[in-house]
């Protein structure tokens, strides 16, 4: 069954990211299209346009966007390698932690990393206070998803490497042994496992790309 | 058990999504600016109403709580079966929060430049929810049934003009907005939606307060 599907992605997006481990996991064939976000495609625009980014997952002619939108569209559609658990309370809890790592640990990270002096101090503070709910969440498994990799994990999946990029740029560690051991071994597990590793950004050039973006946000803020 | 404040419009979506499947439930009002110690340790991530509990599952956050009523109680679906439009449903829910719901509020509180420019991403959030409209009465999928984004964004129809009032503004306009005035109508006017609503002058004193409070 030739099944048209086409990903508009770039090389870099954290959120495309989770759409290519998901069509992978599942074994879902699927056509590349590399975007170049300072110049979008007449397509991107024709099937995001409200709000012009990527990731756009096309499937028979017809555009889906917002990552998590994508990842429950593609697991419901693709039933085998299920992302999510058939148990409803299950189920919402996987969505929970989803949202809370997008609207919460996300900003708080990166507003560390784009941050210095006291703000990033603050932000750093309140990365671990979320960071700590997620320690928790994890406690005795191997994955957020259980035995297997879920639709939390590749939400998620971003803290098993760019968090490292990021700590890497700003030097100082995040996600350390002491205060997030099973954290850290989950983003060991989760970096080494078969499909997500072959798909990891090359990591020289998220460190180019994101010093650049670091180094611009400080030139913005610091006073004249 | 619904943990909630009278006047959330987050709390309302998820009243509605029970009342529309006629689940029997008990509503326990939180006083948000007095937190109880039961809704800090039934939410101690967001510490916000809604939080929601069926035989000691507990969950909070709206749209996760609308999905998992919708797979717990199968009858009177919220979403559509087909993946594809389930994903639109979906979207258009995350959108108007980020979009219309977060301006909107910001317009109805904050002065000058900010209240401005609030108000215009509002109103720009609102002209695209009005072209989803074209030719159904509610969001709905092909039945044309009162859905997901229906209760998603059911707050325009009652919550929205409040905030007009109280920030003075004109965004909802009727002229501009045919559609989406047709569907508040309609919307308000269903049996389950009509006689849950908290009394208009109690919602303006309260917004009013809020308004001033976090201006200041």
């Amino acid at each position: 069954m030739a099944e048209k599907v086409k990903l508009f992605n770039t090389w870099s997006s954290r959120f495309g990211l989770r759409i290519v481990w998901a069509l992978k996991l599942k074994g879902v064939e699927y056509d590349s299209i590399n975007e170049d976000l300072s110049n979008k495609s007449p397509l991107l625009l024709q099937y995001n346009p409200i709000y012009k980014k990527v990731p756009v997952l096309l499937h028979n002619g017809k555009p889906t966007s917002e990552s998590l939108v994508i990842l429950e569209y593609i697991d419901e559609t693709w039933k085998h390698n299920p992302l999510l658990p058939e148990d409803p309370y299950e189920k919402a809890t996987a969505r929970f932690w989803a949202k809370f790592g997008d609207d919460k640990v996300m900003s708080s990270i990166w507003s560390a990393f784009t941050n210095e002096g006291k703000e990033q101090e603050d932000a750093i503070g309140q990365a671990i206070e979320n960071l700590n709910f997620l320690e928790e969440q994890l406690k005795g498994k191997k994955f957020f998803g259980g035995e297997k990799i879920g639709l939390t994990d590749l939400a998620l999946g971003w803290l098993a490497n760019l968090v490292r990029v990021f700590e890497e740029i700003i030097g100082v560690k995040i996600i350390d042994h002491e205060r997030f051991p099973s954290l850290l071994a989950w983003t060991q597990e989760f970096a080494e496992a078969p499909i997500i590793k072959e798909s990891w950004p090359p990591h020289d050039k998220l460190i180019v790309k994101f010093q650049a973006i670091r180094d611009a946000h400080l030139a913005a803020t610091r006073p004249k | 058990q619904l943990l909630g404040f009278w006047a959330s419009p987050f709390v309302f979506r998820v009243k509605w999504a029970l009342e529309l499947k006629g689940i029997d439930y008990e509503y326990i009002e939180e006083d948000i600016f007095n937190k109880s110690s039961r809704l800090l340790e039934l939410n101690p991530v967001h510490k916000k109403v809604p939080v929601f509990v069926h035989e000691h599952r507990v969950i909070s956050e709206s749209f996760v709580i609308l999905e998992y009523i919708d797979e717990t109680w199968r009858q009177n679906p919220l979403l559509p079966q087909d993946p594809y439009q389930r994903a639109m449903a979906r979207f258009w829910a995350k959108f108007a929060e980020e979009k219309l719901l977060e301006p909107a509020w910001m317009a109805m509180w904050s002065k000058g430049e900010e209240k401005e420019k609030a108000k215009k991403q509002t109103i720009e959030a609102l002209e695209k929810i009005e072209e989803q409209l074209k030719g159904t009465q509610y969001f709905g999928g092909d039945d044309d049934k009162i859905g997901y984004l229906d209760v998603a964004i059911g707050w325009i129809s009652y919550w929205l003009p409040v905030w007009e009032e109280v920030g003075s503004l004109k965004i909802l306009d009727p002229e501009k907005f045919p559609r989406i005035t047709a569907w508040k109508i309609r919307f308000l006017d269903h049996p389950v939606i009509r006689d849950s609503l908290p009394p208009k002058d109690k919602m303006l004193q309260y917004f009013h307060k809020r308004s001033d409070e976090i201006y200041s």
